[in-house]
């Protein structure tokens, strides 16, 4: 039971880190780009702006916390 | 000539996914201990090793664009969770922190397993790897010199690996809050390329736009670093 639960916590501390918010939107990101391509649009700009923005957002809420 | 084609090729495609993978290797050991990051990259080239061996030329029939879309997405997260603190770090350094903010990393090898940096390690050889090993089953296959084809992946290899432990010593000597700052970036570049090639996206460039998002990822950073200073005063 130990190991399990340190494994979750080892992956959970891994993704999701210190702010949930970019875990979230890389993944909704990547489902998106995933969505587009599939409709044969080549979305290539999609993850570098979300990144970008995310960031960004991250940072703020950051600066707010301190 | 046609004997040297697999050989030339494998080196010069292995060159760019050697780099690659010495790059995330360095950037973690360099950061989070190198012995960690090396039993990883261990673990990375064994199952690498058993893949080969179990799959032969088969190996092709091996799904890359998911493990693509996976491992790229993690360092992606990975890499802006770094830039995040980095930034934060650097903008507001606190006074406890400040003296830790411009120490080195050399010191900070813990004896335990750091299971962050050996998943890291693990991941960026066995994907990287991988490719490589695409690399050589294609040419070596269709020239019919699998073994010259190999050999060229693996003087790549070495080349690359000694480049990095020059480059090593001078960034040990990089304050530890830049060095996190600038391994993100690396992760976050790597990570965004590989997801979206995982999503099927095709680049503008191909392999050079990692370049491209490497000095964008650079550029906002700084951006952003400047703006939380501002609003520290």
């Amino acid at each position: 039971m130990h190991y399990i639960k340190a494994f979750l916590t080892f992956w959970y501390d891994f993704i999701v880190g210190d702010d949930w918010t970019i875990a979230a939107s890389i993944a909704a990101a990547i489902a998106v780009t995933l969505w587009l391509v599939q409709s044969n649009i080549d979305a290539w700009w999609l993850l570098p702006a979300v990144a970008i923005l995310t960031l960004g957002f991250s940072l703020w809420r950051g600066a707010q916390a301190e | 000539m046609n004997g040297m084609f697999p050989i030339v090729a494998t080196f010069l495609a292995a060159s760019i996914e050697g780099t690659e993978m010495i790059a995330i290797l360095l950037g973690v050991g360099v950061t989070r201990g190198w012995r960690s990051t090396l039993l990883g990259a261990a673990a990375g080239f064994a199952v690498l090793a058993g893949l080969t061996f179990a799959f032969g030329t088969a190996l092709l029939s091996i799904p890359i664009e998911r493990l693509r879309l996976i491992v790229g997405g993690l360092l992606l997260i990975l890499g802006l969770q770094w830039l995040r603190k980095a930034l934060l770090r650097i903008a507001r350094p606190h006074p406890r922190r400040k003296t830790a903010a411009h120490r080195t990393l050399e010191t900070e090898s813990p004896a335990k397993t750091d299971w962050y940096a050996f998943v890291v390690a693990f991941k960026g050889v066995l994907l990287e790897g991988l490719e490589i090993a695409f690399v050589v089953v294609t040419f070596g296959a269709e020239a019919n010199q699998l073994g010259v084809a190999a050999a060229g992946a693996i003087a790549a290899l070495l080349v690359v690996s000694a480049i990095a432990l020059l480059v090593r010593g001078w960034l040990l000597r990089i304050p530890r809050e830049w060095l996190r700052f600038t391994v993100g970036l690396v992760l976050a570049a790597f990570g965004m390329f590989w997801a979206a090639e995982g999503a099927l996206v095709r680049w503008p460039g191909g392999e050079l736009a990692i370049l491209g998002l490497l000095g964008i990822m650079t550029a906002t950073a700084f951006g952003y670093l400047a703006l939380l200073r501002q609003t520290t005063i």
